[in-house]
């Protein structure tokens, strides 16, 4: 894996986006300016970065309710974002969506999924349309370990095993579904990719807090995938930085835990610490690309708060393409 | 025009049109069949015998077997639809939507709205249904009503030949969902089919007779039944008019209103327990839009409140029955 200076900046920009983004939700939220349900990506940027710069928009992600970080890694218009999320007209879904149900087909970002487990016989169905366009695109579900307990992520592995078409299932293990440990929750003494392997599926297996690992393993991966080899699956063992959505007291964690995770987990500082030892990026690029960032979601916000109400004419719009 | 009975028309239907468009995939359990077997793909086929030839014809990746798993079926069509395909998802029978409603219902239906009007979601789902073949409470019933109720998804029942080519091409051509129900008991009924392509319209009631007397709305086989009971009301000089709903999802309310403006009593007969039913829907929107016409209570004319019986007997009790249909015509004639 060689990575280009360009490619290194693009790829903290993004992961940087995602932290920033996240955690002005954060803030925002305690403001009461966004109402609903909001689950929070930070922590597991390296994931949804390491591999969505790997993918063109012809590739095609079913993302899940913690889905900002899916939709920045892919290609969502940031603000577009913001406004969504704020319930706003000019929102990437007319406001119609919120945080949990972002889509950008032009990206090749299938939807965002308000119901576990919901999003995997999609990614299916859309690795059995790619397979007949025959141009090695894929079709990738993000799920966590919450989700590879339901029947539904089972029910595509399996049908992706029998029909051997370019579906990729990532397990994000951040260790908590909902307020519930993997330790409890998926019952197995091995993994959650061991389960991908009970189907058949070729498994990889990587430490989702650092980019490189992701991005090494999952490029292994993707090839095997676009090659024309069937199915793959990949577990990442990564870290969720909040609760499962703003407001969770998290009473669930160990003392300290929160800390320890930012310290000794922090992707961000990981790869920061990787490319300046490495001599490949200095500090300042990325204090550059910092205050990038922040400028952007400065802008996002305040663009959002301006962004006028949808039109309540509007709000039966859009059911159908046509009705009668 | 050809003469064919519904199952021959669905099945050359769904063969012409994916000749037409390469984007129609099939998807289902056994709609190969045989994969797996000594006897080989397409060594027998689906049990109803609507997707014979296809898998020889279209090839593996176009016309694909599936393991027992109503959620991934649903779920990979409506991801393909999302991907540009025009998917035709089989349920062996309706009933199986117990399985796998979430995909119909918190997925497919609500894709676009949810996305804010930037995504098509052109899958057809095609659900047999129905009692009469005594296959008992989980393989009989006519869920219409709760797929009709669900915003995003389009609902059709075909029960003539013609119908069933026209609806199913309307299906296929359109950029909705449709969950199109084939009634497992009207798959032998003949009719004369239109040559080439023919459309029928969603939306549009067809009118199955003209009596002036009484409105008799039904879908499904519940539509050859009221038209058994209007042949005997007609023997006493009863009129009918009949109306055969063909989509419930849009309805063809206006058709339903400008008969009972003129007729002023209503019957609906619905294949259906009775509660939150396709019948109750009817009753309500004829009592809020046409109060000052009607001149007797709408009549329901539906199965108990109760899962649909195994027995040949009992199962007969249940179905709303030509007779009980006459009855019911009757008491609103009789209504002073």
């Amino acid at each position: 894996m060689q990575l280009n200076r360009d490619e290194l900046l693009q790829a903290y920009r993004q992961m940087a986006t995602i932290r920033t983004f996240e955690e002005r939700l954060h803030d925002e939220i305690k403001t009461g300016e966004i109402a609903g349900f909001t689950h929070l990506y930070a922590g597991q940027e390296a994931v949804a970065v390491g591999i969505c710069e790997q993918l063109t928009h012809a590739d095609k992600i079913v993302s899940t309710h913690r889905g900002h970080g899916h939709c920045i890694a892919k290609g969502c218009d940031v603000k577009g974002m913001m406004k969504e999320i704020y319930g706003r007209a000019g929102g990437l879904c007319k406001g119609r969506g919120g945080s949990m149900h972002i889509a950008d087909l032009d990206v090749g970002m299938l939807g965002a999924n308000g119901i576990v487990g919901g999003g995997a016989p999609q990614a299916v169905g859309a690795a059995i349309a790619l397979r007949l366009e025959g141009k090695g695109s894929v079709g990738i579900a993000f799920s966590g370990d919450g989700a590879c307990n339901q029947g539904t992520t089972f029910e595509a592995m399996n049908l992706a095993s029998v029909t051997k078409v370019p579906a990729i299932f990532v397990f994000e293990n951040n260790h908590y579904s909902e307020h519930t440990g993997d330790a409890y929750a998926v019952g197995t003494d091995k993994d959650i990719a061991s389960r991908a392997e009970a189907f058949g599926i070729k498994s990889w297996r990587a430490n989702g807090c650092d980019f490189f690992d992701v991005f090494s393993v999952f490029g292994e991966l993707l090839e095997y995938v676009r090659a024309g080899n069937g199915p793959a699956a990949i577990e990442l063992d990564t870290e969720r930085f909040y609760g499962h959505f703003e407001g969770d007291p998290q009473r669930y964690r160990g003392k300290g835990e929160l800390d320890r995770i930012r310290d000794e987990r922090d992707c961000l500082k990981a790869f920061r610490a990787r490319v300046t030892e490495g001599a490949l990026l200095a500090d300042a690029d990325l204090d550059a690309i910092d205050a990038e960032v922040a400028q952007l979601i400065e802008e996002a916000v305040a663009e959002a708060r301006a962004d006028a109400m949808p039109d309540n004419d509007t709000v039966a719009d859009d059911v159908y393409v046509n009705y009668y | 025009m050809a003469v064919m009975n519904i199952r021959e028309a669905i099945a050359s239907t769904l063969y012409s049109e994916m000749e037409r468009d390469e984007n129609i995939i099939v998807l289902g359990e056994d709609v190969v069949g045989g994969n797996g077997t000594a006897g080989g793909p397409e060594a027998i086929g689906g049990i109803w015998g609507t997707t014979p030839g296809l898998w020889a014809k279209f090839g593996p990746d176009r016309v694909i077997d599936t393991p027992i798993s109503e959620s991934a079926i649903i779920g990979a069509a409506a991801g393909a639809a999302l991907c540009g395909k025009r998917p035709v998802a089989e349920l062996m029978f309706a009933d199986f939507v117990g399985v796998s409603l979430d995909q119909l219902w918190n997925q497919m239906a609500k894709f676009r709205y949810m996305f804010g009007g930037k995504t098509k979601c052109p899958a057809v789902v095609r659900l047999i249904y129905g009692a009469g073949m005594q296959t008992a409470a989980q393989h009989s019933q006519s869920v219409y009503a709760m797929l009709t109720a669900i915003p995003g998804l389009k609902v059709v029942l075909p029960t003539t030949p013609a119908d069933a080519k026209g609806l199913l091409t309307e299906a296929l051509r359109g950029d909705d969902p449709v969950m199109f129900f084939e009634h497992k008991t009207l798959y032998g009924v003949k009719g004369e089919v239109p040559d080439g392509e023919y459309r029928q319209p969603f939306g549009q009631a067809r009118v199955v007779r003209e009596g002036g007397d009484v409105t008799v709305v039904a879908c499904g086989r519940m539509v050859s039944f009221s038209e058994k009971a209007a042949d005997k009301l007609a023997a006493d000089g009863v009129g009918v008019d009949l109306l055969d709903l063909r989509t419930t999802s849009p309805m063809d309310e206006d058709a339903i209103i400008e008969s009972v403006e003129q007729t002023g009593r209503l019957v609906i007969v619905d294949e259906s327990p009775p509660r939150c039913s396709l019948a109750a829907d009817i009753a309500a929107m004829v009592t809020e839009r046409a109060f000052t016409s009607i001149k007797a209570p709408p009549a329901m004319v539906t199965g108990p409140h109760s899962p649909i019986p195994f027995s040949r007997t009992l199962e007969r009790a249940w179905v709303p029955s030509p007779q009980k249909i006459e009855d019911a015509v009757r008491r609103v004639l009789g209504f002073r």
